[in-house]
């Protein structure tokens, strides 16, 4: 999927981790306000944060600490978070 | 009863029988193999997905051979009991019986009988040939095997009205297959299936109906055990990190291991300790509904152990991906209604268990300290109790034993 060495546009990566964890909310996914605590918004629980969590964290190549936990609630801040400028 | 699924001698071939997957299953169907005709199968390989009305099941093979035949259609809806598969091999006698919780039985397939009886579990070795049929007792006693009355109960038979097979006319699990659950309301289910809201109804009525429950609640400081989670999950990757649900496990399994009364069935008017702590979650499915999954001897792994197990079980749960072997034996429930739910929970037993340990949310609550007011979080465990196995005064220490746990995380 990823053969030239760059990351998926984060978005499509964070919908993806999520889609993946709860294949049923997928519908939902494109309506979702980039800008709202989706973890809520999508009534995920803490076993879903942690699945969803590390799947990014595993295809982002890099550990997402428990303390940034709380400022990662969006879609937008995910992405920023993640993608670093995208 | 023809069952002759104990005898030493090998057989060339031998039929799989649909098994039972939960105390509220009788039918079902086969929505995929996971084997092709002509594969060499081992013990514990996956054989075939089996849809229920709660969810997808992954059936296990429990013995080495070759497959065989498909013996049932995919997608036909058939009872338990229904020969499914038949495998081909000289076969080693040691399965199904070393494998406790197994949900599939063999037999000869010589003479399969169309209404073959089968297993949920694996029944304890019995001489092949069938004793005569009579109803047995000893005093007020009737006289089963303790996997036939855990069944039973499960299934909500009577087993004084089962004539039994087994060794001095005892009743064994195979005779169970002979018997309609006495409860609901067969008619309707067959013709259009359960949803999962029906079924929930009827086993928590029943639940309601036959156990007098006792409600306890006791608050626990968990300001001790977050701490030690934020410090320990900081210095580990995110994929080896605990959370709270995996130590309320650890404690629950711990405090019912040493509080066995608490860890078992109520069977034929008395209690029955498990052998095992078979700790059962109560998983909620995004579509609505809730299965049950059981972690195995939770009170034997380690924290990091049932981290992993739980987050095995709420994936397969969520993905309808549940194993058979988790779903049937479960001895104690555990109910957690997690950081967004409400704070306490009063919660109805799971029959034939006695007990129900359940958690509500983290709060921050006023707190006492060594005479000052201080500001900790907080979660109620609550219990629910069967008041023919067990009175307030075991519930509370079984309670204080869970919060003891609790304070003392480094401990677990």
């Amino acid at each position: 999927m990823n053969t030239d060495n760059t990351l998926p546009d984060p978005v499509t990566m964070i919908l993806a981790a999520i889609a993946d964890v709860a294949p049923e909310l997928e519908p939902e996914l494109a309506d979702l306000d980039h800008d709202v605590d989706f973890w809520t918004e999508l009534q995920l629980d803490s076993m879903d944060h942690l699945s969803v969590m590390t799947r990014l964290a595993t295809q982002a190549g890099r550990d997402i600490p428990e303390r940034d936990y709380p400022r990662l609630t969006t879609v937008n801040e995910l992405c920023n978070y993640l993608g670093g400028g995208h | 009863m023809n069952e002759t699924t104990a005898t030493d001698a090998a057989v060339d071939s031998f039929d799989y029988l649909l098994p039972s997957l939960g105390a509220d299953m009788d039918e079902g169907r086969v929505v995929e193999w996971r084997v092709a005709i002509g594969d060499t199968v081992h013990r514990g390989d996956l054989m075939a997905v089996v849809e229920t009305e709660k969810s997808d099941i992954d059936i296990e093979i429990w013995h080495d051979g070759t497959v065989d035949a498909f013996l049932v259609p995919i997608g036909e809806l058939i009872e338990v009991g229904t020969p499914i598969v038949r495998l081909r091999g000289s076969v080693e006698r040691s399965g199904p019986f070393g494998a406790p919780l197994s949900p599939t039985t063999v037999r000869s397939s010589s003479t399969p009988p169309p209404t073959a009886p089968s297993s949920t579990t694996p029944a304890p070795p019995k001489p092949a040939r069938a004793a005569a049929p009579v109803p047995s007792r000893v005093g007020d006693r009737v006289l089963a095997s303790p996997l036939a009355r855990r069944l039973g109960a499960e299934r909500g038979l009577d087993i004084a009205a089962i004539a039994g097979t087994g060794p001095g006319g005892a009743v064994v699990e195979a005779d169970l297959r002979t018997v309609k659950p006495v409860e609901p309301s067969e008619p309707a289910r067959r013709r259009t299936p359960a949803t999962m809201r029906s079924l929930i109804a009827e086993r928590m009525s029943r639940s309601n109906r036959e156990i007098p429950h006792y409600h306890l609640a006791r608050d626990v400081d968990v300001g001790r055990l977050e701490a030690w989670l934020v410090e320990r999950n900081a210095s580990r990757p995110i994929t080896e990190r605990l959370l709270p649900a995996a130590c309320y496990i650890r404690a629950v399994a711990l405090a019912a291991a040493r509080h066995g009364e608490f860890n078992g069935s109520w069977i034929d008017d008395h209690f029955e300790p498990a052998d095992s702590v078979n700790v059962a979650m109560a998983i909620s499915l995004r579509g609505g509904g809730l299965v049950t999954p059981h972690i195995e001897a939770a009170d034997q792994r380690s924290l990091d152990e049932i981290m992993a197990t739980l987050n095995e079980l709420v994936s397969a749960a969520r993905s309808g991906n549940l194993r058979a072997s988790w779903m049937t034996g479960s001895t104690i429930t555990i109910t957690n209604l997690g950081d967004a739910g409400a704070d306490l929970v009063h919660g109805v037993i799971s029959p034939p268990q006695v007990a129900l340990v359940g958690f509500g949310r983290s709060r921050q609550r006023p707190w006492v300290v060594d005479d000052l007011v201080t500001i900790r979080p907080v979660v109620t465990s609550t219990l629910a109790a069967d008041h023919r196995a067990t009175d307030g005064a075991n519930g509370s220490r079984f309670l204080a034993t869970i919060a003891t746990h609790l304070e003392h995380p480094e401990d677990l």
